[in-house]
This record gives structure tokens, C-alpha cells and sequence, in this order.
């Protein structure tokens, strides 16, 4: 039985991941329109409210909806990792136990947590990709720097894996019969301080406030999609961005998967 | 014992590494001032069925989770085959299913498809994940229904969906939590009838039960788990003539009013001819009835002989028999001779 003595060859981990990923975007894919309604209508209303209709009414200054839409962007990532993960999450260990049939897959369960991470992130940059278009389609016209793509692209990418992060976090440490409360602690907070709405640099005048903002992690996001889309609009500095995100996201990845080994095995 | 009955496979070929093993397996939870499992030792052969009989809370689950990789062992160590569970969970869940006390179906899916992605979890190519559901799906009568979502599905079904899932990447040791709580009569019989047809395809099957009925229909072997203790393993027939005599004849009688019962009863009861042994039950409080004492007396021979002697003596006494049991010893009555105690 010299096959025993051997690991467990990281091609089968890796078969097993994919399954696992698979079944998730098999399940997103059957349920496309009930997909495409839970992350779009969001934002599409406050690019609809404040982007358009204050606009209209002169409520807002000419340029406001150029400063919104990356906000927009960057809390569409943010959001939908963060629900993409934590609810289901949270569902599958406290009731329906759906998870328990991937926690016995021959794989280790840091990749069950990982692969968790990867398809939220998939959805988030989804959703954030079909913002553009809607975009488009509601204001007329978004600021678009073809320059400012590469830089976009990272934010997107790191903005989505924050969400997923939050997510990770929330699922595995809210018990089922809290979820509400601590959805809308987290989620209201989390979705007005993130200067998705404001650029953070004029929070100036607001000074308390603008140390309360720069403490949501998202706030980095919006800045770097600002940077790369509205660079004229003063910005907190690319580099700060991205080290601050890359820190977040280590120590919301760190706890997440402690939390998810904690609430996978006893 | 089991695994040398004809027309067995071992799936092993060095039969000397037991199926299962467990070693002086303990679990506290955190928090918790006794140990779940209390150092537990048995091994289980290559293509037995094992049975872990006990009340709810003896630790059965709690064993069961540590052998399948889901709760961690306080100390000491479980080997499913060669493989250390705890050293390397990975290769032991490809080893091994589990089918839950509770649905954990997956409810966003149809039930081939929980079927052949359970398959491509484990690595099965998808023409061959496709054939097996196909064949699983018709053993279990699942067929009609096999491209509806499973929360549709009453508890046997959801039961039979559950092993025909486990069977999809053919493991060696199949767990079964208990396997039969809450389903109706023709739904038991029809999983016991699955299971003993993995027996006989030589899979080892380990399963947790509180049913005495269904430990001794499926068990080859039989743990009595009380406390996170085993009490006693041992075939269902030794455990059950371990039990002093051959049958047991079991009494209610009106106790006084305060409830008591003479001293000397139970001597008194043992001098008799053909009983080896006498036990007091625990009561059995009914709705406004009067107190009563239970007694089971172990017997060689005719228990109904001495039904008239032992009435005759407690009308000596003064107490009057209000119920007579006669019965073979089963493993409850192993339970209670080891605990004192019913198993529920």
C-alpha cells in the first residue's frame, strides 16, 4: 500500500477545487436573472437618484455623476463580494448544512474557504463589469481613461477580494439567528463610509468624518477607481491604496479562514 | 469475524489493517467539564458492519465526527485503513462517505446532479459519475424523480438520496449516523435492505444507532456506548447471552403508598428456583397512576413457571402483581444490565 504513504497529489486537490467551483457557477448560471436583479438594482438606483434625477433637479453640481460613478464601481464590488459570501455562508453551516457534502471533498478545507473567496470575487467583478454598461445606459456618458484601465482592473480585482474578505469574516463568525442585526450594523456603516459618494481628500472640512472613512477599507477602493477614471478629482495616493488594501485584505483573509476551520471542524 | 464470511471482498489486500481503528480516542469540547468521548479503543474489519448502540448524548456522533474528519480528537488517534485521520485528513475523506442524521443535500441542484457533482468532488471522471447516478438512482427508486431539487423530498427519501450520494465515489468505510430515525416502517426496511446489499459488495459500514432493533437486524458487532464510554462490544448474540439466564420475566407491582417496597424483596425474589438474577427497573412515572415497582428477574428455562411463585410471594408480602413481561434478553436489556438505566 505504498500509495497510502504519499500525499494526496495537489492535481486531485486542484480537480476538487474546480468541481467545487464549478457547481457554484453552474448554480449562478441557472439562476442568472435572480443574479443579475440582486446586484445590479442597487446600484443602478443611486446612479439613478444621485447621478441622475438631483442632477436634473440642479441639486448637484455639474460633474458630480463623473465622481459618483467610480464610487459606484467600487461599492458594487465591495457589496457583492461581501454578499456573494457571507450570506449563503452563514445559511450553509447554520441550517441547510449544504457545505458539509464540499467540507468531506478530498481537499483541504483552507480550499473549500478558498475557492469560496475566488467565486465571490468572480460575481463581484461580474456585477462591477455590468455596472459600465448601465452606466452608460443611465447617465449618458461615464468618464472612461483608457490609460487608467490597468490601474481599474487592479482595483476591481482587489476591491471584489475585500468584499469577499468582509464576507468570509461575517459568514463565519454571525450565528444564524443574528444574521439581521449584524447585516445592518455592518452593512449600513460600511456602504455610506466608504467614500463611494464623496472624495475622500474633501472631507477636509469634516475632519472627524474623514477619520471614520479612513478606516473602512473600501474607501481605498473608490479612491483608486477615481485615480484611475477621474484622476483630476483630488485622490489619496495610488501606492497608499493599494498597501492599505493588500493589508486589509491579509487580515481579513487571515481571520476568515480561522473562522471558517473554527466553524468546519469542532 | 465478519470479513471471513464467504463471499466477502476485502478491499484491502493486507488484511491485517483493520478498516477502522480507533485508540484510546478522546474528545472534550471546549468548555465542557466532562469528555464527549471518553477513551474510546475498538478496530472493525474490512467489510464489517459495526454497530454503536446508545442514548442520545453517549458520544456516538461525537466518534462518528472525529472518524470523518469533522471534529478534531482531544488525543488519541483514528485510522481509517492506514490513514491518520487527523494527520491527514485529505486521503482519509477520499476513503470514506458519511450519511448525516440531518439532509444536507445540496437544495440548489437536482438530485443527479448532488449525485455527479458529489463525483466530481471526488475526482470521478463525468462519463463514469454519469453511469453510477444512472445506476444509483434506479437501485434506490429515485429514478423518476431524479431531475427535481431535493427539498421536495419527505425524510426516506431524503435518506436513500443521501447513500446513493455517498456510493458515488465508491469509499471503503461507509458512516451512517442514525440511519433510520424518523422514517416510517416500509422506509427502514428498504434502507436496511440497501445496506446490507453494501455488505454483501463488501463495503464496511459503521452506523450509530439508539434502536436496539436495528443494531442487532445489521450489526456483525455491536459497541454499547454510554457516557463517551464503549461498555461493551461483542457480537449481538454474546452481548445478549453475556446477560445472566436465558430469558427474562419482567413484573410491575403496586408498590405502598409511600411507594416503598419491603426490605428483602429483591433477596427474596432471587432465592426462588431458576432466577439468576434480579434487577430493579428505574420507574416509569405514568399520568396519575399509583407508584410502581418494576423488577426484572434474568431466569433459566421456563420464565412462565415462576410467574405463579413470585405472585404467591408478593401477596405474601402484602403487594399485588399488576403486570407480568415475559421476553428473550435483547441488547436494551444488555444496556440496562450495564447502565441501570432504559436507552432512551
Amino acid at each position: 500500500m505504498s500509495a497510502v504513504s504519499t500525499p494526496v497529489s495537489p492535481a486531485s486537490q486542484a480537480r476538487a477545487f474546480s468541481a467545487v467551483l464549478r457547481r457554484d457557477l453552474y448554480v449562478t448560471w441557472k439562476e442568472l436573472p435572480v443574479f443579475l436583479a440582486q446586484v445590479i438594482l442597487q446600484p443602478l438606483f443611486l446612479l439613478f437618484v444621485f447621478g441622475k434625477v438631483l442632477a436634473s433637479l440642479g441639486y448637484t453640481q455639474h460633474g458630480y455623476s463623473d465622481l459618483l460613478f467610480p464610487g459606484l464601481l467600487a461599492l458594487t464590488a465591495v457589496i457583492t463580494g461581501m454578499q456573494t459570501l457571507a450570506f449563503p455562508l452563514v445559511v450553509e453551516f447554520g441550517w441547510t448544512r449544504e457545505i458539509e457534502d464540499r467540507l468531506l471533498a478530498p481537499m483541504s478545507t483552507a480550499l473549500v474557504a478558498a475557492e469560496k473567496v475566488l467565486f465571490a470575487s468572480l460575481r463581484a467583478i461580474t456585477a462591477t463589469a455590468i455596472m459600465i454598461p448601465v452606466g452608460i445606459l443611465v447617465l449618458g456618458s461615464i468618464p472612461w481613461r483608457w490609460s487608467g484601465v490597468p490601474l481599474l482592473v487592479v482595483a476591481l480585482v482587489l476591491g471584489s477580494m475585500l468584499g469577499a474578505g468582509l464576507g468570509l469574516v461575517l459568514g463565519t463568525a454571525v450565528v444564524p439567528n443574528r444574521i439581521n442585526i449584524v447585516f445592518s450594523l455592518v452593512f449600513t456603516p460600511l456602504l455610506f463610509t466608504g467614500c463611494s459618494q464623496y472624495p475622500w481628500p474633501s472631507l477636509s472640512r469634516l475632519r472627524w468624518f474623514q477619520v471614520v472613512t479612513a478606516c473602512n477599507p473600501m474607501t481605498y477602493v473608490s479612491e483608486s477607481m477615481r485615480a484611475a477614471l477621474v484622476p483630476s478629482v483630488p485622490h489619496i495616493a495610488v501606492w497608499v491604496c493599494t498597501v492599505v488594501l493588500i493589508g486589509s485584505l491579509s487580515v481579513l483573509l487571515t481571520l476568515g479562514v480561522r473562522g471558517f476551520y473554527r466553524r468546519a471542524i469542532d | 469475524m465478519a470479513a471471513n464470511n464467504l463471499g466477502r471482498v476485502s478491499l484491502n489486500d493486507s488484511s491485517a489493517a483493520p478498516a477502522v481503528e480507533v485508540d484510546e480516542l478522546v474528545k472534550r469540547y471546549p468548555k465542557s467539564p466532562v469528555n464527549a468521548v471518553d477513551g474510546i479503543s475498538f478496530a472493525v474489519t474490512p467489510g464489517e458492519v459495526f454497530g454503536l448502540l446508545g442514548p442520545n448524548g453517549a458520544g456516538k456522533t461525537t466518534t462518528i465526527g472525529m472518524l470523518t474528519t469533522r471534529v478534531r480528537p482531544t488525543s488519541g488517534r483514528a485510522m481509517i485503513g492506514r490513514v491518520d485521520v487527523a494527520a491527514d485528513p485529505v486521503r482519509a475523506r477520499s476513503l470514506l462517505a458519511v450519511v448525516p442524521q440531518r439532509s444536507n443535500l445540496d437544495r440548489s441542484i437536482s438530485i443527479r446532479r448532488n449525485l455527479t457533482f458529489h463525483a466530481a468532488y471526488h475526482g470521478v471522471p463525468a462519463a463514469e459519475a454519469t453511469r453510477r447516478a444512472d445506476e444509483l438512482l434506479a437501485q434506490f427508486g429515485l429514478l423518476e424523480r431524479a431531475d427535481v431539487k431535493p427539498d421536495l423530498f419527505s425524510g426516506g427519501q431524503a435518506q436513500r438520496m443521501m447513500i446513493a450520494r455517498a456510493l458515488m465515489h465508491e469509499p471503503q468505510v461507509l458512516f451512517l449516523d442514525e440511519p433510520s430515525t424518523g422514517l416510517d416502517p416500509a422506509a427502514r426496511l428498504f434502507v436496511w435492505d440497501r445496506l446490507r446489499e453494501l455488505r454483501d459488495r463488501g463495503v464496511t459500514l459503521i452506523l450509530t444507532t439508539h434502536d436496539m432493533h436495528e443494531a442487532a437486524t445489521l450489526a456483525d458487532r455491536v459497541g454499547i456506548m454510554d457516557h463517551g464510554k464503549v461498555l461493551a462490544l461483542d457480537t449481538p448474540e454474546a452481548l445478549m447471552r453475556g446477560l445472566p439466564g436465558s430469558s427474562t420475566l419482567e413484573l410491575s407491582v403496586r408498590a405502598f403508598e409511600n411507594g416503598g417496597v419491603p426490605a428483602g424483596m429483591i433477596e427474596s425474589l432471587e432465592q426462588l428456583g431458576g432466577v439468576e438474577q434480579v434487577e430493579s427497573l428505574p420507574d416509569e412515572p405514568g399520568d396519575g397512576q399509583p407508584a410502581q415497582w418494576r423488577v426484572r428477574l434474568y431466569v433459566t428455562g421456563e420464565a412462565s413457571e415462576l410467574i405463579a411463585p413470585t405472585a404467591t410471594l408478593l401477596a405474601d408480602r402484602g403487594l399485588a402483581l399488576s403486570g407480568v413481561e415475559l421476553g428473550a434478553p435483547s441488547l436494551e436489556d444488555v444496556f440496562i444490565h450495564l447502565t441501570g438505566r432504559t436507552l432512551r
